[in-house]
């Protein structure tokens, strides 16, 4: 209780804290703070669990094996496995993800009377969880009774049945598509965005010069959303990459190893095996992969902050 | 200029609009209808396409024979704590990067940013870790915290935006009548950021209640959110499709009603950024 009895001269002269100098570093504590504790202590403790091999519930089994995980995931098959499919799955989703928002953009650029309908619904599979995303495809894609198959052959696309995620050979076609449907609303917003604010005395001043359709196109629109689309698919590239919820519900890695992805391989492996030392090192090396791709993203945002 | 003519307008506009809006909708409409038609008609004939076979069955036994009501709950505290968690922290500091120029300023922003571009896989393991020697795991805090870490950043980042978008000289002004910093910060700024404030906060509640990897591994016996919870729906021997659908109807609809109430202003906030780039 003594403590709060007033001192006079805390008024006399404020103590080196209260300085304005230090008023944005208190503002900001709490956010550091919190992220410190529940990002980067974590982070840390990561780098430190991939030395080790430690498997969970067997605390005492816990022992210093300096490089040896990494070592063991160089020779491992499945990783190499994995990594290639995350390439494939990296290098297909993304372009089919820009390349469907990009026309659907220019379509809802165009001025027709239920455009601001249409825009709202065409964003709605970004806005599913992704779990409802995965079981709904799987729904669709069921051997048996699946409505994929009953269109396709009905429309004599296809002769028998495909079993789309039983397949070691069509199952990551298969989710690649799906991610594809889930994330283009993303591309189509953000290009949408970018299109706008283009000026139209661009393409007034383009038409009279008797530029065409194509010409203007490639001449002032793309330029025009450049940064845009840059920026949006560096951004998809590194959540692609990240996000393993919609496989994991819809194939969990299978059949075999067909859909391992990086991130997918860690999680099974500590989740299933509770192998959290190898799990953490595989998670290490894929973040690792991925840092040289964010370490572009940051450069450009960068730039623009300091702007 | 001659106007193009309505029918081809509607050719080369409103029909591949048409087809788009069609590809995006479809898979969840057959969801809709799916849940619609009872489990008996699902296994003798499929979806039922015209309403004469549409019954509530599969909702009722939703409700009525699953714990679907209070997984929803588990959901709506887990999101709104995390909202809460996620705005408290960052407003102030949303604050210091927009008003502030201080040493240090550039490198604790850039680590808001990477902090978003780390790959969940790696959090999530020590977290599990973490959370047990805490021994807070399958809590509903331990799942506000793990929602928080991508929470905080994108309030940060996305509110340092909005108050870029205020003018110093209100603050300022404010403060020369004799305001201190923070009173200046509650009094004036706060009411101006509200809309921001808003939407972020909408944002972080669809992407809280929609997570499903930090629930299910940080969570799932005694805190399940729907996310999980759907998925237990599966049934052991069969899928029950009709169920799950009914699952994944109701699990959704909170998040995409909101995202369709907001959609323009949050789609606002969000790229503006990029588009500056």
């Amino acid at each position: 209780m003594s403590t709060i009895v007033s001192t006079p001269d805390v008024h006399k002269a404020k103590p080196f804290w209260q300085n304005q100098h230090f008023m944005p570093y208190w503002l900001l504590a709490p956010a550091v703070l919190v992220t410190a504790v529940i990002v980067f202590l974590p982070m840390v403790q990561a780098v430190f669990t991939s030395f080790y091999d430690l498997v969970l519930f067997k605390p005492n089994a816990s022992r210093f094996v300096g490089f040896g995980n990494y070592i063991k995931l160089f020779n491992d098959p499945v990783f190499w496995t994995a990594l290639w499919n995350t390439v494939i799955w990296i290098g297909l989703t993304v372009p089919l993800q820009m390349g469907l928002g990009l026309l659907t953009a220019l379509l809802l650029n165009r001025e027709f009377p239920w455009r601001g309908l249409a825009r709202a619904l065409v964003i709605i599979p970004w806005a599913l969880p992704s779990v409802v995303i995965a079981l709904m495809w799987r729904w669709i894609y069921d051997p048996n009774t699946g409505v994929l198959n009953d269109i396709l052959l009905y429309l004599h696309v296809l002769q028998t049945a495909v079993p789309w995620l039983a397949d070691p050979s069509v199952a990551l076609y298969a989710i690649i598509a799906t991610l594809t449907w889930q994330g283009f609303p993303f591309f189509a917003v953000m290009i949408l965005a970018g299109l706008q604010g283009i000026p139209k005395s661009q393409y007034e001043a383009a038409s009279i010069d008797g530029a065409s359709a194509w010409r203007q196109f490639v001449h002032i629109t793309l330029p025009g959303i450049g940064p845009v689309l840059a920026t949006a698919g560096l951004l998809r590239v590194i959540w692609v990459a990240n996000s393993m919820d919609v496989i994991f519900v819809m194939t969990g890695g299978g059949p075999g190893y067909a859909t391992h992805t990086l991130p997918l391989y860690a999680f099974i492996k500590a989740r299933q095996n509770l192998d959290f030392g190898y799990g953490t090192t595989i998670a290490v090396t894929f973040t690792l992969f991925l840092g040289a791709i964010v370490a572009v993203y940051l450069a450009r945002t960068l730039r623009e902050v300091e702007r | 200029m001659n106007k193009p003519s309505t029918l081809r307008r509607i050719l080369t506009t409103d029909l591949p609009v048409l087809v788009i809006v069609f590809f995006a909708m479809a898979p969840f409409a057959w969801m809709i209808l799916t849940s619609l038609t009872p489990t008996a008609v699902l296994n003798a004939t499929g979806v039922s396409i015209s309403p004469s076979g549409w019954s509530f069955d599969n909702y009722v036994r939703l409700i009525e024979q699953t714990s679907f009501l209070k997984n929803m709950l588990d959901s709506l505290i887990i999101a709104v704590g995390t909202v809460l968690v996620g705005l408290l922290v960052s407003v102030t500091g949303a604050y210091a990067f927009s008003r502030f120029r201080f040493a240090g300023r550039k490198a604790i922003m850039l680590q808001f940013l990477l902090i978003n571009m780390f790959p969940i896989v790696l959090l999530i393991l020590p977290l599990f870790v973490l959370f047990r020697k805490l021994n807070i795991l399958d809590t509903h805090f331990a799942l506000i915290l793990a929602n928080a870490t991508a929470a905080i950043p994108f309030a940060v980042w996305m509110l340092t935006s909005y108050v870029g978008a205020i003018p110093k000289s209100l603050d300022e002004a404010a403060m020369t009548d004799g305001c201190s910093r923070l009173t200046a910060l509650r009094r004036v700024v706060l009411p101006l950021m509200m809309p921001g404030i808003i939407s972020t906060g909408i944002y972080i509640f669809i992407t809280a209640w929609n997570e499903y990897l930090y629930a299910l591994t940080l969570g799932g016996r005694n805190v399940r959110p729907v996310t999980v919870a759907i998925q237990t729906l599966i049934g052991e021997y069969q899928i029950e499709w009709g169920l799950l659908a009914a699952g994944a109807v109701v699990g959704a609809l909170p998040a995409t009603l909101l995202f369709l109430l907001v959609q323009r202003r949050l789609i606002g906030g969000l790229t503006q950024g990029a588009v500056k780039g």
